[in-house]
């Protein structure tokens, strides 16, 4: 008997290929449906995602398991959804995540509607992270087996409304697994190797693309340290990251750092290696898994981009949903845009943008009165 | 493991091949194999065959056997009378002008651009009414000395409106300019007599009409000058080099038969189910319209647009849901381009982008267009309620 319907997102690669393979040996009615994303006019062919070639590919796996096989055009609600966060993101200053878009409107909200509309019972990715699931309460989130490749941090994302569809068969596997899977199976995978650039970069520099969509971000303005005094002259915020030291132009004893950016004045806030790290942080309000904010101050591991270490800290939720978070250590590199994701435990409890990083530019106007912990 | 309780409605897009065909063409795989470019036995079997497959298609066509070329389909028919009558003409006389319709299959309408674009051919588009239809009138306007080659389409793949080809090939022959007509949809709808339709140059593909896929025919008037576009050996009177697919040809030549023969008993029982359909389904599903011609239009095609409807997401929950039907242009890859054809009815994107085309076979019932009725109005409800691209 069918375990159910489930809608397989697919993308040629070797992941989502064998979560499809996976549920289908687990006794579900698999249909795989594939994205196409959008990409700059005359670039489709080297987009990370989507690519001719990949769909199909993604075809053939389709094929071999027997299983119906949909391309769903999301180009435009991509372009205007997630491009648009992208170049916003900078415009603001900030070093923005657009994967956290897509994965919130585009594959779990655009794609998931259109599941759910062929009567499919779930949708299931080739993301790793592991979901548990008891009767009557949240389905709860968890890091992959697999700790070099999970994915938790951008599917944090997900509320319960998505996640009670929610399927990803390779949470508990290692990415050897998965390729000895299919390797096993002789599905067809593609070749190229993994990147972790953003799909609609096409391999080009960020700058690059920022330049020819958003030139106006890109305004040349002050250098200051800390104690604010000006430096030199920087040439766009948006050609700089926190804790970037090179390509400053800037003489100093002591190598400096970009500490901040301050769009209000468009200017780089620059300081030495020791005022790098920050003790805290403050996030956008935040998307909790559960549905609904801890009341009480907690302790968690706080990551704070996809690639960065957990650090221990102590997440204080307030009342208009932002979060204060206090590291027990300094952190370096605290980057508003990307978001800060909780986990005591293993467990994603939730996750919100970062606001500011503690340094003086955002602690003034980001901690007013109205910002009190709850407890 | 195939799918099952699949309806097929997509006898537009392909067919399934008629048994009879099937086995006329098994001698010639392994048996009969020759070529028929050959001295010896084998050779001669194979170009016995050959040219009596063309005798037979001729005789269907009411055309003669030298008018017959053979060819990989419709679309490289297509290509051969646009490409091959577009250079001779300039070569010839300095025509340098192409008229077709809005509503070309891509097969004409990309050829056409494409000698526009590269080897210096001026495109003129005539214009079509809200149906898809040429107005002869319109042709006569717009004929010039240096008119190079007219290209309209017979019936129409996307919105199954069926062209006055006789009247526009009337005004063509008049002022001595060649008429293309592309009757890739129409092989087991239409009579194809030349003489009657009075075009100069008329492609088919047989796949469409329960044939082989991978053959067709360009019937060229005699007398009409053509640069060959495949070159090579001395084929089809040096006409399109390279070996003809016996096989294929045979069964083209079976199925084309089969279709001219039946044609009268297949398309009065297709256009039967095609109206009720068509009623079923605008009376049932608000905001929707027919596309095409009311009346003039190929027997088994029924084509429709949806206001505020994403074409693939009904597609995909038609094929869930057992039917197998097509929006009328390619969009397998999920491209959100509205159709150019539905564009040139005046339609808006709005509507032009919820497209679907049902077409009717030899197989199809009438308690499959019931059961696809019964469906379709709960499909385009929830397709509606999908948030659109």
């Amino acid at each position: 008997m069918s375990k159910g319907k489930v809608v397989v997102a697919m993308s040629g690669g070797v992941d989502s290929s064998v979560a499809a393979a996976l549920l289908q040996q687990e006794g579900y009615d698999v249909i795989g449906m594939m994205l196409r994303l959008w990409s700059e006019p005359g670039r489709a062919a080297s987009n990370r995602c989507c690519t001719p070639q990949a769909m199909s590919i993604a075809r053939r796996v389709a094929g071999q398991l027997g299983v119906p096989f949909y391309a769903v055009n999301a180009q435009e609600s991509f372009r205007n959804i997630v491009v648009q966060y992208f170049l916003d993101g900078y415009a603001n200053g900030g070093t923005p995540n657009p994967c956290l878009a897509c994965n919130r409107q585009i594959r779990w909200e655009f794609l998931l509607e259109r599941a759910l509309a062929l009567g499919a019972d779930f949708m299931a990715t080739g993301h790793y992270v592991r979901l548990v699931r008891n009767p009557d309460k949240p389905v709860r989130l968890f890091e992959a087996a697999d700790a070099n490749k999970d994915q938790s941090y951008v599917l944090h994302v997900l509320n319960q409304a998505k996640l009670q569809h929610a399927l990803f068969p390779l949470g508990e596997l290692t990415k050897p697994e998965v390729r000895q899977i299919a390797a096993d199976l002789k599905l067809p995978a593609a070749t190229s190797k993994e990147s972790q650039d953003l799909c609609f970069l096409a391999g080009q520099d960020y700058r690059e693309f920022l330049r020819r969509h958003q030139p106006q971000a890109e305004q040349p303005g002050p250098i200051f340290d800390s104690a604010g005094k000006q430096l030199g002259q920087h040439a766009g915020l948006v050609n700089y990251t926190i804790g970037q030291r090179k390509g400053l132009g800037l003489a100093a004893a002591q190598p400096l750092y970009v500490l901040a950016k301050d769009q209000a004045r468009n200017a780089l806030i620059v300081g030495f290696q020791d005022e790098l790290g920050s003790r805290e942080l403050l996030t956008e309000p935040v998307s909790w898994l559960s549905g609904s904010a801890p009341r009480t101050p907690f302790e968690a591991q706080v990551k704070i981009r996809y690639s960065a270490r957990k650090a221990a800290a102590r997440v204080a939720p307030l009342a208009d949903g932002r979060t204060h978070v206090l590291f027990d250590e300094p952190v370096r590199d605290i980057t508003p845009g990307q978001a800060a994701v909780f986990y005591v435990n293993s467990e994603v409890l939730g996750g919100g943008l970062i606001a500011g990083n503690g340094t003086a530019t955002f602690v003034a106007s980001s901690l007013t009165a109205e910002a009190i912990p709850v407890l | 493991m195939p799918r099952q309780n699949q309806i097929y409605f997509d006898y537009a897009a392909t067919t399934p091949l008629d048994p009879r065909v099937a086995h006329a063409m098994q001698p010639y795989f392994s048996e009969e194999f020759g070529n028929p470019s050959s001295v010896h036995g084998y050779g001669q079997r194979a170009e016995a065959a050959l040219e009596e497959a063309r005798q037979r298609l001729a005789v269907r066509l009411n055309a003669q056997p030298e008018e017959i070329i053979f060819t990989s389909g419709g679309t490289e028919s297509d290509n051969l009378a646009l490409r091959g009558v577009a250079l001779a003409a300039r070569q010839d006389r300095g025509a340098a002008h192409l008229l077709i319709s809005p509503v070309e299959h891509d097969a004409v309408a990309k050829t056409g651009g494409q000698l526009a674009e590269h080897f210096g051919f001026s495109l003129e588009l005539l214009p079509v009414d809200e149906f898809g239809m040429v107005p002869p009138s319109e042709v006569a306007h717009r004929l010039r000395p240096e008119t190079a080659l007219v290209s309209v389409i017979l019936g129409n793949n996307e919105i199954g409106t069926i062209n006055p080809i006789g009247e526009i090939a009337a005004i063509c022959r008049g002022r001595g300019i060649p008429l293309h007509s592309d009757a890739v949809q129409s092989g087991a709808y239409l009579d194809l007599d030349v003489e009657k339709l009075g075009v100069d140059l008329l492609s088919i593909g047989a796949h469409k009409f329960y044939g082989p896929k991978g053959v067709g025919v360009l019937y060229v008037r005699r007398g009409t000058p053509l640069l060959p576009v495949q070159t090579g050996g001395n084929h089809e009177a040096g006409r399109r080099g390279g070996t003809p697919n016996v096989a294929y040809i045979v069964g083209m030549a079976t199925a084309f038969e089969l279709a001219q023969s039946e044609l009268k008993v297949r398309t009065s029982r297709l256009s039967n189910l095609r109206d009720q359909l068509i009623a079923g389904v605008l009376a049932a599903i608000p905001d929707a319209k027919l596309s095409g011609h009311p009346t003039q239009r190929l027997a088994n095609h029924a084509s429709f647009v949806f206001k505020g409807v994403d074409g693939n997401a009904l597609l995909m929950l038609l094929d869930d849901a057992g039917f197998a039907c097509s929006s009328g242009s390619a969009c397998k890859t999920g491209d959100p381009e509205p159709s150019k054809v539905l564009l040139a009815l005046g339609l808006t994107p709005e509507w032009a982008l919820g497209s679907l085309r049902v077409t009717l076979g030899i197989h199809t019932t009438n308690e499959d267009a019931t059961a696809f009725l019964n469906a379709l109005p709960q499909l385009v409800q929830r397709a509606r309620s999908l948030e659109t691209v």
